[in-house]
């Protein structure tokens, strides 16, 4: 079972956010269950600072040895930092997701819709694994 | 529902990832592919190729039954020995690629790919009708386990007697290992030394242990079938499906020297291969080399100057250059200025000759 802590929100297409409820400035990354799907992540392109993005576009991409996923902004805004260690390093995808693995920032402007809770999220991925 | 291998308990124990690959269940990877790829360059790896088919030929005309059904000269090929060939249709499309083994002298086995096993066994059972052989598809009763790295042999030599010094690469002897009967040869697709064994079903799991615990003090690791992509491409060698199709014909893969046109007798294919043999290919396989860190994939368009000029076959991350690589069928001609549409993207590439890694002897 991949490592799901219960402080965060999720998305359908296994991404996590952090800080919804005491901030209006977010980080998001992908899950560990997404990480451990693709295998060993060898390229992520992440979107432009100052961009302003809906919830559910296609913000950018992950990479692996057998795949490529898009990531969708799981909430909308204005991207106001991306993490350069994870471009420089995707393996940081795979060895710390929900740390140094993080993707990007977003000043959240609006209600996000349909985010799923840890316990959700866990129900989700055990019906996929 | 996906056939699981002998060793499905044994991969699931190790946790790995499970894929279907040609109606087989068969494991991706363990952990890291990337990890698994460097311990086959570096020390060795330890697959699980069961899906492969396993094709016997017998009989006083074995020999010359290949010689028809195949391009292939597999009469002249002496005991012991192996050879990589194809079989073609009769318009000179590949219908697999293929290592026929010499186990006796009225005995051959032909070893297919998963995906066209029953194909080959069909075709080589109708073409083989006028010959004294029989053909036996007996890939249900094998597994097949490769030691594949530059640590191959020292590791093999703790299990068995059998002289592998002195086996030659693309040679098999029957032998013993670990007190179990297989058939050992040097064969593989990484680009490194090492040998597959093929042994019954019921040897498969012990042998796995044992070449585990053998293994373990020179840095073997249980290898998937994402590693074994990998180390194929950078080895530059054809898979079946991406580089190789009834599409093609061995010339137009840049393989034409397994076709034996001076073999007696006529072989199926051998008038249209005749036809095309001294063409210029419209194509030509090549290799890329990214100079960005975005991934050619199968089936991305090659592109110059805008227009598409061919098109990428197999593509990956290369653990041993650092960069992506890919496998491409390109004009001929087109040798400069190449990228790849990488969905909506053209990323530049440099073309180069086929490998992108050879082992140092």
């Amino acid at each position: 079972m991949s490592n799901i802590p219960d402080d965060l929100s999720y998305t359908k297409e296994h991404e996590w956010v952090a800080g919804l409820e005491d901030s209006t400035t977010v980080t998001v990354g992908v899950t560990a269950f997404a990480a451990d799907s693709l295998g060993d992540v060898v390229y992520v392109q992440l979107p432009e600072v100052g961009a302003n993005v809906e919830q559910g576009d296609s913000v950018g991409e992950v990479e692996s040895t057998k795949s490529v996923n898009e990531i969708y902004s799981p909430v909308g805004g204005e991207i106001t930092e991306v993490n350069q260690a994870v471009v420089d390093d995707p393996s940081l995808v795979n060895s710390d997701p929900y740390g140094e693995g993080w993707m990007f920032k977003v000043r959240v402007e609006g209600d996000p819709e349909d985010l799923l809770s840890p316990e959700e999220y866990t129900a989700l991925t055990s019906g996929e694994s | 529902m996906s056939r699981p291998t002998p060793l499905r308990d044994v991969h699931e124990s190790l946790g790995a990832t499970l894929t279907d690959f040609a109606g087989w269940l068969m494991p991706l990877r363990y952990g890291s592919e990337s990890a698994e790829h460097r311990a086959v360059r570096e020390a060795a790896g330890l697959f699980d190729l069961s899906h492969m088919g396993e094709i016997f030929l017998t009989g006083p005309q074995a020999g010359e039954a290949l010689d028809y059904a195949l391009v292939g000269h597999l009469s002249a090929l002496a005991p012991g020995r192996a050879r990589y060939t194809m079989i073609v249709n009769e318009r000179g499309g590949v219908l697999d690629d293929l290592i026929v083994y010499r186990l006796g002298d009225e005995e051959f086995m032909v070893v297919a790919n998963a995906s066209n096993s029953e194909k080959v066994a069909q075709e080589l059972r109708e073409r083989a009708k006028p010959y004294e052989t029989v053909v036996t598809d007996r890939s249900a009763e094998y597994a097949l386990i490769a030691v594949q790295g530059p640590r191959s042999q020292e590791i093999l030599a703790t299990l068995t007697d059998a002289d592998l010094a002195g086996l030659k690469y693309y040679a098999g002897l029957p032998g013993q290992v670990d007190g179990r009967q297989a058939l050992i040869a040097r064969t593989g697709y990484t680009g490194e030394d090492g040998f597959e064994l093929f042994v019954a079903n019921e040897d498969a799991v012990p042998l796995w242990h044992a070449l585990t615990a053998a293994g373990e003090p020179y840095g073997l690791k249980p290898a998937g079938l994402s590693s074994r992509d990998t180390l194929r491409l950078e080895a530059g060698m054809p898979l079946y499906g991406n580089e190789l199709s009834a599409q093609l014909t061995p010339f137009d893969a840049g393989l034409g020297r397994v076709v034996k046109f001076d073999k007696p007798g006529d072989f199926v294919g051998r008038s249209a291969l005749e036809a095309v043999k001294d063409d210029q290919p419209r194509r030509r396989l090549v290799g890329l080399v990214a100079r960005t860190r975005r991934v050619p994939r199968h089936g991305y368009p090659v592109t110059k100057d805008g227009a598409v000029v061919g098109e990428v076959t197999s593509g990956a991350p290369s653990q041993t250059l650092g960069k992506p690589i890919a496998m491409a069928y390109v004009d001929t001609g087109a040798d400069s200025g190449l990228a790849v549409d990488i969905r909506g993207s053209h990323e530049p590439m440099d073309l180069v000759e086929l490998p992108f890694y050879r082992r140092n002897k």
